[in-house]
């Protein structure tokens, strides 16, 4: 931007089964924590429910996922949703999803700048410069027209960061990649792990930059699965979770008993994939 | 076989609620879900009650604000509601006489309501019906935290007669985190122990320690609280610029009006 703050898109992967107070936070704390170093900024926070073909135990229609954090980003400017992923009818790894949407900034980015453009270079020239800036651009000699593309970081919880350890639930060319071209925004409550998980890894380390670690000083525990285990209890989760998602669980009769045990004894989608894959999966060292 | 009523319950809520956040929220639903799970009880009203400026609190802002934002915050609840009474008085007022005072309130409407039904007897209910004939007088109980439960050891900040009058009269309702368990403190109390059937323990097993001091203080640091208060307490927050670094010097190096010499209880509980 031209304050020469590189800009940011927070993407953030995950059931979202259902979106909790906790979500929603996690994308307020990156957002306060970029913009504090100075040298980011968050234009964008996108949500990105996981497909069905996830096989996760007590997972519900992503139709109904998708709605309730429609419903729960309707009073966000910034932070919004997207449902490609959950439309994909196979499952899809989270690089994937990062792939697509920084290809998706990319695409915008060229058309806005074809739409302002002074025509000095080719078309096919600039797509191809543009496609190789991951790093922050330097105010030097820029034309008004080709500035560097925002990067997507991942956002997630300390506990996504530390299931890079779960055997083959990852495979190690893809956390290369995320932590290499595009980056995390890891919150975790304070006094986490952390900080020594990436210590443990040389892959981790090597590219700890690019991984930014948040303290949550406000300890907020609310996992969905505790919110699931309420419902099924008759327990309220009056501002667990935001109103709309509240009254829209109750309309639809979401999470009753039953609901836990779709999927049960399923094998997840991605330990199913790379069971028979073969290639280096996990984080070793 | 007859059904037996359920005592109807009233929860009340004292604090500087300075701002009101979702945890405060949360300790009624979590209190409410509890008395209802025991079989025993129907909770038929919450009440918040913000304390008045005269308490001297460090950083309170006046009374006028957070009664404004208990409300707006409360907006969504159908049996929560916020009273200024308290707020309203020109001194600072013990709890146990804001107890009484709610309580007398609750007596009235109760009264009034029986003498309606009595003079003009409807009998739709089936409640009605079943119930025995002497109507069940509504109990109200006081709704804390675990840390308000042990500030009764904080040497002059209680009358004696007092924490009893709270436990042994009305009850207490003491939300606590999944760690820690109030159970042994009051064990500790002989006081606490003779009433131990009239406290309440909820284990709050959804972590969501949201204080009121934080808010502030991210606030104050232009700091996101979204999704941590309601949407409507962080507009009027913006609104009417409640909290700066100048709200949260107030009352500074003054001492809590419960602490001041013409306040201190001969007998602290002592066990």
């Amino acid at each position: 931007d031209p304050d020469g703050k590189t800009e940011v898109v927070l993407l953030a992967c995950g059931s979202f089964n259902p979106i909790t107070n906790m979500h929603l936070r996690l994308f307020e704390l990156a957002k306060d924590h970029l913009h504090e170093t100075g040298k980011y900024k968050v234009i964008k926070g996108i949500i990105s429910p996981v497909g069905d073909a996830y096989k996760k135990k007590g997972l519900i229609s992503a139709n109904h996922r998708v709605t309730m954090a429609k419903l729960a980003t309707k009073n966000s400017d910034w932070v919004e949703v997207d449902d490609w992923e959950s439309c994909q009818s196979e499952w899809l790894e989270t690089l994937k999803v990062l792939r697509y949407h920084h290809q998706k900034l990319l695409s915008a980015d060229v058309t806005n700048s074809v739409q302002d453009a002074v025509p000095i270079t080719k078309l096919g020239r600039k797509r191809k410069q543009e496609s190789n800036r991951h790093e922050p651009v330097k105010k030097k000699n820029q034309s008004p027209v080709v500035k560097s593309v925002p990067q997507v970081k991942l956002l997630c919880g300390s506990d996504m960061l530390e299931s890079f350890g779960i055997p083959n639930l990852w495979k190690l060319e893809d956390i290369t990649e995320i932590v290499e071209k595009h980056g995390l925004v890891c919150i975790s409550r304070a006094g986490n792990n952390a900080q020594k998980f990436i210590y443990e890894s040389d892959l981790l380390w090597r590219h700890k930059n690019n991984i930014h670690l948040v303290e949550e000083w406000i300890t907020n525990d609310i996992s969905s699965t505790k919110i699931r285990r309420a419902l099924r209890r008759g327990q309220s989760i009056r501002y667990l979770v935001p109103e709309a998602v509240r009254a829209y669980i109750e309309r639809q009769r979401l999470y009753g008993p039953e609901g836990e045990d779709r999927n049960a004894g399923l094998l997840l989608a991605p330990l199913q994939k790379h069971a028979s894959e073969p290639g280096a999966h996990g984080l070793h060292n | 076989v007859r059904m037996r009523s359920r005592i109807p319950v009233i929860l009340l809520s004292c604090g500087s609620f300075n701002p009101t956040t979702n945890m405060h929220m949360r300790l009624f639903e979590l209190a409410r879900d509890h008395l209802h799970q025991t079989g025993q009880y129907q909770v038929i009203e919450g009440i918040m009650s913000p304390v008045s400026d005269k308490y001297g609190k460090k950083g309170l802002v006046s009374a006028r604000h957070r009664v404004a934002m208990a409300r707006l915050a409360l907006e969504t609840s159908d049996w929560i509601r916020v009273d200024p009474w308290e707020s309203e008085q020109n001194t600072w007022t013990e709890t146990v006489k804001v107890l009484r005072h709610h309580y007398e309130e609750a007596l009235r409407a109760f009264q009034s309501q029986e003498f309606m039904k009595n003079k003009y007897p409807t009998g739709s209910s089936t409640a009605d019906s079943l119930s025995c004939q002497q109507p069940v007088l509504p109990e109200l109980k006081l709704l804390c935290g675990a840390d308000f439960l042990q500030t009764f050891k904080t040497p002059n900040l209680w009358k004696e007669e007092d924490i009893k009058e709270i436990v042994e009269k009305f009850g207490l309702v003491c939300v606590s985190r999944a760690g820690s368990d109030p159970s042994q403190f009051i064990q500790e109390s002989d006081l606490l122990s003779e009433f131990q059937h009239n406290i309440f323990l909820v284990r709050e097993w959804i972590q969501n320690e949201i204080s009121a001091t934080q808010i502030r203080s991210a606030l104050c640091r232009g700091l996101s609280v979204k999704y941590l208060i309601p949407d409507s307490v962080i507009a009027y927050i913006a609104q009417h610029n409640v909290y700066t670094a100048e709200s949260e010097c107030r009352n500074k190096g003054h001492l809590l009006q419960p602490l001041r010499p013409q306040n201190t209880p001969i007998n602290p509980l002592r066990d």
